[in-house]
């Protein structure tokens, strides 16, 4: 690193000292995009397992993983491993949401860029940002603890999705400690993700280089800013939420137990009230990743950059005043059914805003079709499928026919497993080279998204069918007519782990052969300050601030 | 000889990409029985009740219709920019930033598309809400892990039973796995049928695909919903929520026959279920 040039104010920890009591941002973003990378492979081997066991009709492989991992008795094998099921599906999507995409989309890219990208040295609070990523860490940790103490009578593990409704979270499902264990993960990892939210509202209002100005900051800072809006509004929510479902849980209130004048549909309400937006804060980074690689590779500024940073803000927006279409069947009155199916839709409009602006952005471009690229389009692709099955699941009419099916599943994993995770994957090669000042191989980071593109299609797209035909989610055992889907669903697991196989071995690769990439390895079209610094960036940036002249972008 | 051996090939090809997949669909149409879910099947169930219909005919002509093209639509424009212009062909870029009649355009389309989905929707909604006139009313209550029925006094029943999985050592030929119970619920065809629906325990969701309804049975709320089977037959259904360990274990077969034949039954029902109604009882004050 370039630490000769840092002389002066700040010292340059090394080892230990710098990573484990870090306030560097960049330094910081590193941890998380490890930590989320761990996250990530633990809830992909999750799911392996699951789609493993819906390969074939049967309870096969189960029973023996709750005697391997939990040390279940023989005699009670299937049952531990029906749990453990269940138990699989909750923590693959609390680890897929909280420890996999919201770290490296915000912890990781939005630390590491959104003060290089508006000319800040650091983030504004460079210690809070410390304490978020340990908070963060400690939540893991407890997450996964939860997995191997007792849950539901007898059971190990918390096995009610993630969800976590109640009466099945509270005493009268799972009394063991472990969903008091996930309640105080959900807590630690709240927490983190609200002073996060702070420091990057903070840093992106106070700390903007001279002439940069709201409109001319890039698309990603722009989603960083209504991502750390939509946390701060909607996280103490969801505190509250499992804080009266801890007390129910410990301390004899009654707030979801109907038995004492509660109602567990409270719980679905303020669930929600934080869950629908929240799936909006894992993909506005995500569109703000793609809205600067689209640009950079097409050698043209964004289309559209105040519609786009507009649609954002009202995506934002109405994605807070739709959260009950999650609840269509609890028995909601006709008119609120009404209003939010009418809401829910509106969404579709920025949306497709966003996706047409894109397409304009390509529209006329020189686009060269590096790595980022291909993910990009790729992404482009997948979402517009996640987000039309969306378009039919606003309908409460329609829901009822797929509400807790395989439809839905394919829908969310449309905009999350493959929308999501093909912006962070774009986002990382994009990326890659001024982290850590190597260039990857092309053709591994190209071979990684075909295995994935291929791989997570084939896994995703016969689930429409399955929900279509009416198969319910979060089953561990299926009726044998949906046994031929099932098994295309999992057969594309095949393609899906050598994807990550490659992965591994791409980032491997760039270390060992340490091809130096340069300030700038995209050319013309890289226009935002990133690409103005070293590969990888000194240890601190900017000790004279940029000033900013010339048109928006 | 090979030019001959590939355009036969070709030709072989050709055949077989079509033919596969009609013999494949009219496979799945012939495989297909009401009720049930179809092997390999592809797209809704066969819909027996007026609000099923009207699902499978909002999703069939028009959602599925719409949703396709603008699939086909992106990837068709996807394709075609990164046809024309990737940098062999178009290596100086254009700098188009702005098109005020091109960005409204994008939005009132897919305003206009959304306000079209909007009217059968909406009164499709109201179909499903909205319980017209019963003539039989059924209770159902979700327990983990099965369901229970209570049939009303006033309206010649004044039983209950409880519906369980048949265990895979005691099915016969024609039941199915994870399916098949050992109490069916009966009732008549062509009746409007409302059904009241709470839990003892913890959520569970009544579900059968062959009617269009799915409803919540919440603890401590009595939620409500209705169907009309228009075909005699059996229908079968499972549990949409999340319930524990045996959640895949509890499925629900509703039998609808003839009045007479209902009369029958009840008859025949309130012998069977008399002493076991005690036994529902006792099972759910347990809880």
């Amino acid at each position: 690193m370039a630490s000769s040039t840092m002389a002066g104010a700040h010292d340059h920890p090394r080892g230990l000292r710098r990573f484990l009591f870090s306030t560097n941002h960049k330094d910081i973003g590193t941890l998380y995009i490890i930590l989320g990378s761990i996250g990530g492979v633990i809830g992909f081997l999750l799911s392996l397992g699951m789609r493993l066991e819906l390969a074939y009709p049967g309870v096969q492989i189960f029973p023996g993983l709750a005697e391997a991992l939990q040390g279940a008795d023989p005699s009670m094998a299937l049952d531990a491993g029906k749990n453990l099921y269940n138990v699989f599906i909750t923590v693959h999507g609390v680890l897929m949401i909280f420890f996999m995409a919201m770290p490296i989309l915000i912890g990781g890219f939005g630390n590491w860029f959104v003060p290089i990208m508006i000319g800040a040295p650091d983030m504004a609070f460079p210690r809070l940002n410390n304490i978020s990523f340990w908070l963060l860490f400690a939540s893991l940790v407890l997450a996964v603890i939860s997995m191997f103490v007792e849950g539901a009578p007898g059971m190990k593990g918390f096995g009610g999705g993630w969800t976590f409704y109640p009466p099945l979270s509270s005493n009268t499902g799972s009394p063991g400690p472990a969903m008091d264990f996930v309640i105080l993960a959900l807590h630690l990892a709240g927490a983190s993700s609200i002073l996060g939210a702070i420091n990057f509202i903070t840093t992106i209002f106070n700390m903007r280089a001279p002439g940069m100005t709201l409109h001319k900051m890039p698309l990603f800072v722009w989603s960083m800013l209504v991502t750390a809006f939509l946390l701060l509004l909607v996280l103490p929510v969801l505190a509250g939420c499992v804080t009266m479902l801890l007390t129910d849980r410990n301390f004899g209130t009654m707030f979801y137990d109907p038995a004492g004048g509660g109602d567990p549909l409270l719980f679905q309400h303020l669930l929600w009230f934080f869950g629908h937006p929240e799936v909006y804060i894992v993909i506005l980074p995500g569109f703000g990743i793609i809205s600067q690689i689209v640009s950079t590779f097409s050698k043209k500024p964004v289309f559209g950059y105040l519609g786009m940073a507009y649609a954002m803000v009202s995506i934002g927006v109405l994605g807070s005043i739709v959260w009950a279409h999650h609840m269509y069947t609890v028995g909601m009155s006709l008119n609120a059914q009404r209003y939010f199916t009418l809401a829910t839709m509106v969404i579709a409009v920025p949306t497709g805003i966003k996706i047409f602006s894109w397409i304009a952005t390509m529209w006329g471009g020189s686009i060269s079709f590096r790595a980022p690229m291909v993910w990009a389009i790729g992404f482009i692709f997948v979402f517009t499928m996640g987000g039309i099955t969306g378009v039919v699941l606003a309908n409460a009419s329609a829901d009822k026919q797929f509400h807790e099916g395989y439809y839905v599943v394919a829908h969310f994993h449309y905009t999350l497993s493959l929308g999501a995770v093909f912006a962070l994957y774009a986002g990382f090669y994009y990326w890659f080279p001024k982290m850590t000042g190597y260039m990857y191989s092309e053709t591994l980071a190209k071979a990684n998204f075909w295995l994935l593109f291929i791989g997570v299609n084939v896994v995703f797209f016969p689930q429409h069918f399955l929900g279509l035909g009416g198969m319910p989610r979060r089953y561990i055992d299926y009726p044998d007519a949906y046994a031929l889907w099932n098994l295309v669903s999992s057969s594309g697991m095949i393609f899906v782990t050598l994807s990550l196989i490659v992965w591994f071995y791409a980032i491997i690769d760039a270390f060992m052969k340490k091809r130096l990439a340069g300030a700038n390895p995209w050319g013309v079209g890289a226009t935002t300050l990133e690409w103005t610094l070293s590969s990888p960036p000194p240890f601190h940036q900017f000790q004279v601030l940029p000033r900013i002249t010339g048109a928006s972008r | 000889m090979f030019n001959v051996n590939r355009q036969m090939l070709t030709r072989g090809a050709l055949a077989a990409a079509v033919a596969i997949p009609a013999t494949l669909i009219a496979g799945f149409a012939l495989a297909q029985v009401e009720g049930q879910p179809t092997p390999g099947g592809l797209g809704l169930p066969n819909m027996v009740t007026p609000v099923g219909l009207g699902t499978q005919q909002f999703y069939n002509m028009v959602l599925m219709p719409i949703i396709s093209f603008i699939a086909l639509f992106v990837l068709g424009l996807l394709i075609y920019v990164s046809y024309r212009f990737n940098e062999q062909r178009n290596p100086i870029p254009s700098k188009l930033t702005h098109n005020t009649p091109l960005e409204i355009v994008w939005t009132l389309i897919p305003v206009l598309i959304l306000l079209f989905i909007s009217v059968p929707s909406l009164r499709l909604l109201a179909e499903q809400v909205e319980v017209p006139e019963a003539s039989v009313t059924i209770k159902v209550t979700g327990n983990q892990w099965y369901w229970s029925y209570k049939y009303p006094e006033d309206q010649g029943g004044g039983f209950g039973f409880d519906q369980m999985l048949k265990p895979e050592s005691e099915l016969q030929p024609g039941d199915l796995r994870l399916l098949s119970v050992d109490n069916e619920a009966v009732v008549p065809v062509n009746e409007v049928i409302a059904v009241h629906i709470t839990s003892n325990d913890v959520i569970h969701a009544f579900g059968v695909p062959s009617f269009g309804v799915r409803m919540d049975a919440i603890p401590g709320r009595l939620n409500q919903t209705w169907f009309k089977i228009e075909k005699e037959g059996v229908y079968y259904g499972q549990c949409f929520f999340i319930c524990g360990k045996d959640h895949a274990y509890m499925p629900i077969v509703i039998r609808a026959v003839s009045r007479e034949k209902y009369n029958e039954w009840l008859a025949q029902a309130k012998q069977k279920f008399a002493s076991a109604d005690s036994r529902v009882r006792v099972a759910a004050e347990s809880h």
